[in-house]
């Protein structure tokens, strides 16, 4: 998608920067992440991310790689997924967690929860089908625990099962017997998740501050 | 130089174990035992880590404006007060007794119960809170002192500089018992009461080298720039090593903890001995014994939480609660009582200035550090919280303790001091402590959250963690999560093989927090009687035959039968079924359950799981035309039922069986059901068997794929026992009808 000259333009950078909210410094130094992940090419692959070394030891790490090559999350009415993204697409994903600014409306503030769960939303509805069925909150729930073995697998299974209802008896209430609760839609998840401030947890630090020092080390 | 800085460091230990009898009456504790206030409610018993403690709890008005600490004063007061009268002389709160047997149970207390996630994520604030602010307060309050002193002439021109730093060094530091005694009433959010409280902790070790430094150097009379960086290296010695030396002990803790699964009853003990003596350790060794013991109790937490049993659980968390509440009392009727018997010497303008400069110095503090702080926070601090921040520097009797091992040789204007020193307390605790709950409430302060965590937050918590820490190694940048990670992934690799006995150390979190969700499912289930109500805990609204996903409406399976058997069915399954419950009753009340929690937990757990599944089953095939006011079937279907132990009676009886048996020793919930009836409208429905010789074949596990149970072994089991025990030896009239519609 977006192609870039292999000289950083400013120009460029401050389209994105307009876009995603990110300053000048920070897209620099993420631009140069890119590069290194991406061997100096233009897109990224999966199988690049898939050679960072510390992402073995994540259980999570397939859903990750697969949320930077969902197109649900580069800010269109995207679906389905792509082989390959540009420094766009990477910064665009990179965007949603940035921190919230210090004085921001509550709209914004409210604006800025939506989108972070949209995407955490997108991790776990892998069919797209608007909905997280229990199948897929039970693979969630088994990638979690996919590192305790037989242990975690048939556990996985019941805490699962267990989430389900709560989500089912807290957005729904009670049901009749014949009723079926299909699975969890958006506007369920962001009440299930209300006790969790987001948009201040899901955030990384680096993004914060001015750490052109930082990229002394990875730079190469 | 040299030896001052190690008398500097020998000093410090004999602050805290003072030989010295500083009132020369009767011996504290005999002869005052009357001061202990009746049986009180204690604290409540909540799984979470405070509730408020009621003593007053019969004049409810009273202890909802005034807190417990001021009326605990005042208490002592009347009584000091009536000492007098009487001629005796009343006695006073000795150091040593404070520091060795009143306060340690309190730290500990805060210690082992510490929310660790909070503490650590704000970490930095707290430090920079309880170091920076602890020492601008010291020096400006004594600065400023000083200067008033000088101008103020006559009586006061004696006193000198270091004298007063000293001084600024005892009142500047945060009380941990005053602000707990306040704070845990008011229940503001989790951040500011970590806050104050972290602060109040950690500023012990900043407190111990300000003092020494000061009590030395005024014997010397000067201090020079090595002796400014000889105390900034003590004080480094002095606070890491009490942490090294508390997480020593925790470990050791957590180890012995390890073996102890055939001594149950002696496991609190390790916990009580081992804190002890690192805090003892810690003070022999000069260095900060409350840290040591802060250390202590986080390091060994988890691990022996793992380790114990459930009942030694409880015992510690009472334990802990009791003595802390008892020091609690004690240290306040105590400070009540010396400030009648303590020697007083009144003067206006330096209790005056001290009370002034105080606040001053405890307001600037806090705005200025917030403004330095909220640079580095996500979070930030908006100015209702600093005011509460400042607010919340409550003075109490540590301060209090530490002027009076002063002696008067050196300093003779140590009454003046205690008079200050008790003046200050009286006004942090009774005006701000009585006045910061109305303030809480006019600046619509954000209070404590009291939801339970619930099991979604809880996987998203874990879920989000390996996000972030995912995200960061893409990025490449090595955050707080990357090492976050790692300090698990250590922890999970090394300690816990060592420190964790058996299966439970390869437990991992989620898992953990789920299991101890259903044990107090189980445990609310038992307290309630069992089959005679709703349990509230599990979502009784929703169950798992709700949550399927939309599949085409089977093939009816089995035959239809004509209403009037259906009729007959019914009426005979509701008879059995009022039966049973009768029965359910009894064995609740009486069968006593010999500890069901340590052995046999994984069994507890197949248990459950398999009355899940059951539920399901039961749920799918059951038409329940409930019979109100409770349905027992429902209900009984949440109990723990142990398939295997249903008696199962091949068809030879002339009614239906249903069986109830008792309660395996094992199991929480004492009724074991053999019981089905019923029919699910919609779906399949209950077959019957007629007696003599007609074998019915289970019906394929297809038939239960709409539930998602994931055993198909555990599938066919409680099915053929389902199907067995409906042996109704009803009319042979339809014994062909149902011959032929048996499904293979």
């Amino acid at each position: 998608m977006g192609s870039f000259q292999s000289l950083p333009d400013d120009h460029q950078y401050r389209t994105l920067s307009q876009k995603t909210d990110f300053s000048l410094e920070q897209i620099a130094i993420l631009h140069n992440r890119f590069k290194q992940l991406s061997q100096n090419e233009e897109t990224l692959r999966r199988d690049d991310l898939k050679t960072i070394q510390d992402l073995e030891s994540n259980p999570i790490r397939y859903q990750i790689i697969e949320a930077f090559f969902d197109r649900r999350n580069f800010q269109k009415d995207g679906v389905g997924s792509v082989e390959e993204i540009g420094f766009e697409e990477f910064l665009t994903v990179m965007s949603y967690f940035r921190a919230p600014a210090h004085r921001i409306t509550e709209e914004q503030r409210e604006e800025m929860r939506r989108a972070k769960l949209r995407f955490l939303f997108n991790m776990h509805d892998t069919d797209n089908d608007g909905t997280i069925t229990l199948e897929e909150y039970r693979h969630v729930v088994e990638e979690l625990l996919s590192r305790s073995g037989a242990l975690g697998r048939e556990t996985a299974k019941g805490i699962a099962d267990a989430a389900m209802l709560e989500v089912a008896s807290i957005s729904v209430g009670p049901m009749a017997p014949d009723e079926f609760y299909e699975g969890i839609t958006f506007e369920h998840f962001l009440k299930i998740l209300k006790g969790i401030e987001i948009e201040t947890r899901m955030h990384i630090r680096f993004l914060n501050m001015d750490t052109t020092v930082l990229c002394k080390q990875h730079c190469v | 130089m040299f030896t001052l800085f190690s008398r500097l460091c020998t000093r410090a230990s004999r602050r805290r174990v003072s030989p010295w009898a500083l009132n020369n009456s009767q011996p504290l504790l005999g002869a005052h035992c009357w001061l202990f206030e009746g049986p009180h409610d204690g604290r409540s018993a909540n799984v979470k880590v405070k509730s408020p403690h009621n003593r007053f709890h019969l004049i409810p008005r009273l202890s909802s404006i005034v807190p417990e600490s001021c009326l605990l004063i005042v208490v002592g007061l009347l009584v000091g007060g009536l000492m007098k009268l009487v001629g005796e002389i009343p006695p006073v709160l000795e150091s040593k007794i404070f520091f060795l047997y009143l306060l340690p149970p309190i730290i500990l207390d805060a210690g082992y119960f510490l929310p660790i996630r909070q503490f650590t994520e704000n970490l930095g604030t707290i430090l920079m809170f309880a170091v920076v602010g602890t020492l601008w307060n010291a020096f400006f309050v004594g600065g400023l002192l000083y200067g008033v002193c000088q101008l103020e002439g006559h009586r006061l021109v004696t006193v000198d500089l270091l004298s007063c730093l000293l001084f600024g060094s005892i009142i500047s530091a945060v009380d941990p018992v005053a602000v707990l005694a306040v704070f845990e009433e008011i229940h503001i959010n989790e951040l500011l009461h970590i806050l104050v409280f972290g602060e109040s902790l950690l500023n012990d070790a900043v407190t111990v080298v300000l003092y020494h430094l000061f009590e030395e150097y005024s014997s010397v009379g000067s201090i020079t720039v090595m002796d400014v960086f000889l105390g900034i290296v003590c004080f480094l010695v002095v606070s890491l090593g009490g942490i090294v030396v508390g997480a020593i002990y925790g470990i050791l803790a957590a180890f012995t903890s390890r073996f102890t699964s055939h001594t149950r009853v002696i496991e609190p003990l390790f916990v009580f001995v081992y804190s002890y003596m690192a805090y003892l350790s810690a003070e022999v060794f000069h260095l900060s014994g409350i840290m040591a013991l802060i250390a202590c109790g986080a390091v060994m937490r988890p691990y022996v939480e793992a380790n114990i049993s459930h009942k030694s659980h409880t015992t510690i968390k009472y334990f802990l609660k009791m003595w802390s509440s008892v020091s609690d009392t004690l240290i306040f009727i105590f400070l009540g009582v010396s400030t009648v018997a303590g020697p007083h010497e009144w003067n206006w303008t330096f209790v005056m200035a001290t009370l002034i400069f105080c606040l001053v110095a405890r307001v600037l503090g806090v705005v200025g550090l917030t403004f330095v702080i909220n640079k580095f926070r996500i979070v930030k601090l908006t100015s209702k919280d600093q005011f509460i921040i400042a607010y919340g520097g409550l003075r109490g009797a540590i301060a209090f303790s530490l002027v009076y091992l002063l002696k008067t040789e050196h300093f003779p204007m140590r009454n003046m001091f205690l008079t200050a020193i008790i003046t200050v307390i009286f006004f942090t605790v009774f005006v701000q402590g009585m006045t910061i709950r109305p303030l809480v409430d006019l600046l619509a302060v954000k209070k404590k959250q009291e939801t339970k965590r619930s099991i979604n937050e809880e996987i998203h918590t874990q879920f989000l963690d390996h996000l972030l820490t995912g995200i960061e190694d893409i990025c490449g940048h090595y955050g707080h999560h990357h090492w976050k990670d790692k300090l698990n992934r250590f922890n999970k690799k090394y300690v816990k093989k060592c420190l964790i006995a058996g299966e439970r150390s390869k437990e991992p979190q989620l898992i953990a927090f789920y299991h101890k969700m259903e044990m107090k499912q189980a445990i609310e289930l038992v307290e309630s009687g069992g089959g005679a109500k709703f349990p509230s805990a599990l979502p009784s609204t929703v169950s798992m035959q709700n949550i399927q996903p939309k599949k085409p409406p089977q093939d009816r399976a089995l035959p239809q039968l004509s209403k009037a058997r259906e009729e007959e069915i019914r009426k005979i399954l509701r008879t059995n079924l009022q039966r049973t419950r009768q029965r359910l009753r009894s064995y609740n009340r009486h069968t006593l359950v010999a500890d069901p929690y340590e052995d046999g937990w994984n069994e507890i757990l197949i248990k459950r799981k398999k009355m899940k599944e059951l539920e399901k089953k039961m749920n799918n095939y059951l038409t329940v035309p409930a019979p109100p006011p409770d349905s027992p079937t429902i209900a009984r279907a949440r109990l723990a039922s142990d398939p295997q132990a249903w008696g199962l009676k091949s068809v030879t009886e002339s009614i239906p069986t249903i069986k109830v048996d008792l309660a395996s020793p094992q199991s929480p919930e004492s009724v074991n059901m053999v019981d089905e009836f019923g029919k699910k409208g919609s779906q399949s429905k209950a077959s019957k068997e007629e007696e003599g010789g007609l074998t019915m074949k289970v019906p394929s596990p297809t038939n239960q794929r709409k539930d998602k149970t994931a055993d198909e072994d555990n599938d066919k089991e409680p099915q053929q026992r389902l199907m067995r025990c409906l042996s109704d030896p009803g009319p042979t009239a339809e014994e062909e009808d149902e011959d032929e519609a048996f499904l293979p």
